[in-house]
């Protein structure tokens, strides 16, 4: 038991390590390190301005999309190499948040069910950031039961025209390119009459609205859709087959390995120690003192699975199901931490502004903002019928419109 | 990063895996829990043959010389098992003891008989109410005898040779803590067996009286070494632990699958799918901090006592919101003295306490960050 490189691994380490040491933006890196929750904003600059030039400049050296064979525009390096780049790239990272989505979920999609010609035309300026991909899934009537999801799509000679409206799509404004499921076919039931397809975000009768979030923010899209032309050739997967398709798309969102999650404890260990009572140190409280160590061994506890999930890469095994926890651990952590780093801080804690407060009102951000990360990217309750069914191998729900054609499943509940 | 343990410590998990499920099925463990014997010999004595007593002491002292890694699989095996034998009393707290801090011909003298199953080791440090702390060490030594009484002893009633934790000054420091060793067989103690939540351990009260004792470490050494075997204990309790979780989890989604209700298994209701899940998490986590309180305890890390003391309150907290929630699972006949799930819910919260209470640990780990982050 070792947490050492292989020779191999710190060659590459090493490289790695060297590069970004002459590449990185250093002016951004404090500024970087201290957003640790949501959307990155950086004060002087564009997110995705900064984030184009920075995986531009990763490209051109081979240190984009990494794991993708180098005609798509990757290196054709091994998954543990991709973690050890990750953890070398370090705060760096934060600045491929537009590319994520692209890297993570359309790419694979594209790399899988798209024609030769669309892998070397799309893949490599996904790669380098030139082209930014959006995933149009979630619909209002669609979000943990994506397969309910309403948007048409009819047949019209060698084209599709597309109608109905997509929520939560992050940073549809600013992409080029989605990769979108539809609806084909009404009449037969809900998973098998979805198509899969990609499109140019600039197509007209694309309409994008921003929404705002309870937090106050504005990070995610509604996606509209009147009369949308996408020709046949991009159709991704057999007419009918998209619930399949987006399988995989699905299934590359929860193989990120490595990633830390923010889970909130650093900083509030960090408060805790400073923080003065009447009663003395907070730190000093029996109370706090035992919600701190719940707290510790958790965030501790996630680390050390991505760990031995990293052990298994590196072995060339395949991870095991541990890392499934992650989101589910993380997200209410952050809401628990919130909600007590403002209890200590008594009535004060109700402010909100940077000024008015002893941490500069980053946990009552974090206590408006967490409720996101336990239903982004699969709610708490999907994350745990995943674990059920997939890891403990439990059977699965009984689904009362499995069978029936979609068009005559009910759509309201009392009305 | 190989943060894993190897193929052959792999091995030694399975083949300890096997040995017990055939040598000590639930059956067996009744044997201990009906009061019928204080443990279970036959299996003890198995366990010397298998080499699981002697895994971690060094070859010249009658052990297998293998390591603290072999030591944390098998573990967790025993605490999958629920093994009625005081194992960890022996190996983790007076073999330990002895390794760190005994003299050689201590080592020569008792070693070799813990490693072979001929002897039985416990440490005597609870007065009573309360956790671990040199201002609650009452029990007095002075001119190599011991007087006061020690309650409770894990496995006191059958040990041979006890670690006693004494007071030799009264200044209010650390340093009037000593360690003694004691031979049960050479009189001057007596013990007495005491009720507690799990009866496939005993618990002693021990009266020394006027009891011949040789010290074990420098005088005024002892809470200084009596800290450092807590946290080597901690790790590999913690594996037991990390055992007792997976079966019980274990034990929750089988009877999950096979019962059925509303006309359909009751682990296609999702609150029952939620609640196994959310014990897989926290198996989880347990079983991620104790490799990493592993890996600390078999390199002597520095960051032992941080790593210890989150693999304590990680598996203490796994195991007792695994073995509740099996209980919960399995409805009324989780209730019933014939099925198992009482024996894991009992393992669990014994096991607890043995070593100081969550609360203990909780501090231990808040004042090790504490001291780590000002460095």
């Amino acid at each position: 038991m070792n947490f050492d490189d292989t020779p191999q691994e710190a060659a590459f380490r090493e490289t790695a390590r060297a590069w970004v040491a002459a590449n990185a933006p250093r002016e951004l890196e404090e500024e970087l390190e201290s957003s640790s929750l949501g959307r990155i904003r950086l004060k002087h600059a564009d997110i995705v301005e900064v984030g184009k030039a920075w995986q531009k400049k990763k490209s051109d050296a081979g240190w984009a999309c990494l794991h993708w064979p180098k005609e798509y525009g990757g290196r054709g390096a091994s998954p543990i190499e991709r973690v050890i780049w990750q953890q070398e790239e370090g705060v760096y990272g934060k600045l491929t948040q537009p590319f994520q989505i692209g890297e993570g979920m359309c790419g694979p999609t594209v790399m899988a069910y798209g024609s030769e010609a669309h892998k070397r035309r799309y893949l490599p300026k996904l790669a380098s950031g030139e082209e930014i991909w959006c995933q149009l899934f979630s619909e209002p009537a669609g979000g943990s039961d994506v397969a309910g999801l309403r948007t048409r799509a009819e047949k019209r000679g060698d084209e599709w025209v597309i109608n109905g409206q997509k929520i939560w799509t992050s940073g549809a404004h600013y992409s080029d390119y989605g990769l979108l499921i539809t609806r084909t076919d009404p009449n037969v039931p809900k998973h098998k009459g979805l198509t899969m397809f990609f499109l140019d975000m600039k197509s007209p009768g694309v309409e994008v609205r921003p929404i705002k979030q309870a937090n106050g923010m504005q990070e995610f899209n509604e996606v509209y859709f009147t009369d949308v032309v996408i020709p046949d050739s991009q159709r991704l997967g057999a007419v009918g087959d998209g619930w399949n398709v987006s399988l995989t798309t699905l299934m590359n969102e929860r193989m990120s390995i490595g990633a830390r999650l923010a889970t909130g404890f650093p900083e509030m260990f960090e408060f805790c120690s400073k923080l003065i009572t009447e009663a003395g140190l907070a730190i000093d409280d029996r109370a706090t003192r035992s919600k701190l160590a719940s707290w510790a061994v958790k965030a501790s506890g996630l680390k050390y699975t991505s760990y031995r999930a990293i052990s298994a890469l590196s072995k060339g095994e395949r991870p095991g199901p541990e890392n499934s926890i992650g989101k589910l651990v993380a997200g209410v952590m952050l809401q628990d931490i919130a909600i007590y780093a403002m209890d200590l801080e008594g009535g004060a804690g109700v402010l909100t502004g940077a000024d008015e407060t002893v941490t500069q009102g980053q946990f009552q951000q974090m206590l408006l903002t967490s409720p996101s990360m336990r239903i982004a990217g699969g709610t708490d309750e999907i994350l745990r019928n995943i674990i059920a069914e997939r890891v403990l191998g439990l059977p699965g729900d009984i689904r009362v419109d499995k069978d029936v054609p979609f068009n005559k499943v009910p759509t309201k509940g009392r009305s | 990063m190989n943060f894993d343990f190897s193929d052959d410590q792999k091995q030694l998990r399975d083949q300890a895996r096997k040995f017990l499920a055939e040598k000590c099925p639930p059956k067996a463990v009744r044997v201990v829990l009906d009061g019928k014997e204080a443990y279970d010999r036959a299996l003890w004595k198995g366990f010397a043959e298998m080499g699981f007593l002697g895994v971690a002491i060094p070859e010249e002292y009658g052990g297998a010389g293998a390591g603290h890694l072999e030591l944390c699989v098998i573990a967790e095996e025993v605490g999958r098992a629920l093994a009625p034998v005081p194992f960890s009393s022996t190996v983790y707290l007076a073999a330990e003891a002895l390794m760190l801090a005994g003299s050689d011909a201590q080592k020569q003298a008792w070693l070799p008989k813990i490693a072979s199953g001929e002897v039985i080791g416990t440490l005597a440090l609870f007065e009573g109410t309360g956790n671990p702390s040199p201002k609650a060490i009452k029990l007095a030594a002075a001119n190599g005898v011991l007087n006061g009484t020690k309650k409770p002893v894990a496995d006191g009633a059958i040990a041979d040779l006890i670690i006693v934790a004494a007071r030799t000054a009264s200044t209010g420091r650390d340093s009037d803590i000593s360690l003694f060793l004691v031979d049960a067989k050479a009189g001057g103690v007596e013990a007495k067996a005491l009720t507690n939540l799990d009866p496939t351990r005993g618990q002693a009260e021990l009266t020394f009286a006027n009891c011949k004792a040789e010290p074990l470490g420098a005088a005024g050494e002892g809470w200084s070494i009596l800290t450092q075997v807590l946290d080597r204990a901690a790790v590999l309790t913690a594996f037991e632990q990390v055992g007792g979780s997976d079966r019980a989890l274990e034990m929750g989604r089988d009877y999950a699958l096979d019962r059925i209700a509303f006309g359909r298994p009751i682990g296609s209701f999702q609150a029952v799918k939620h609640m196994l899940a959310d014990m897989y998490v926290s198996a989880t986590l347990a079983r991620s901090n104790a490799y990493y309180g592993a890996w600390a305890l078999s390199t002597n890390a520095p960051e032992l006592p941080e790593a210890a003391a989150s693999a304590r309150i990680s598996a203490t907290q796994a195991y007792q919101h695994c073995a509740k929630n099996n209980i919960q699972v399995h409805g009324g006949m989780g209730f019933t003295w014939e099925f198992d799930c009482h024996m894991y819910y009992r393992r669990a919260n014994a096991l607890a306490l043995g070593l100081g209470s969550l609360s203990y640990w909780e501090d231990q780990l808040i004042d090790r960050m504490r001291k780590r982050n000002a460095a």
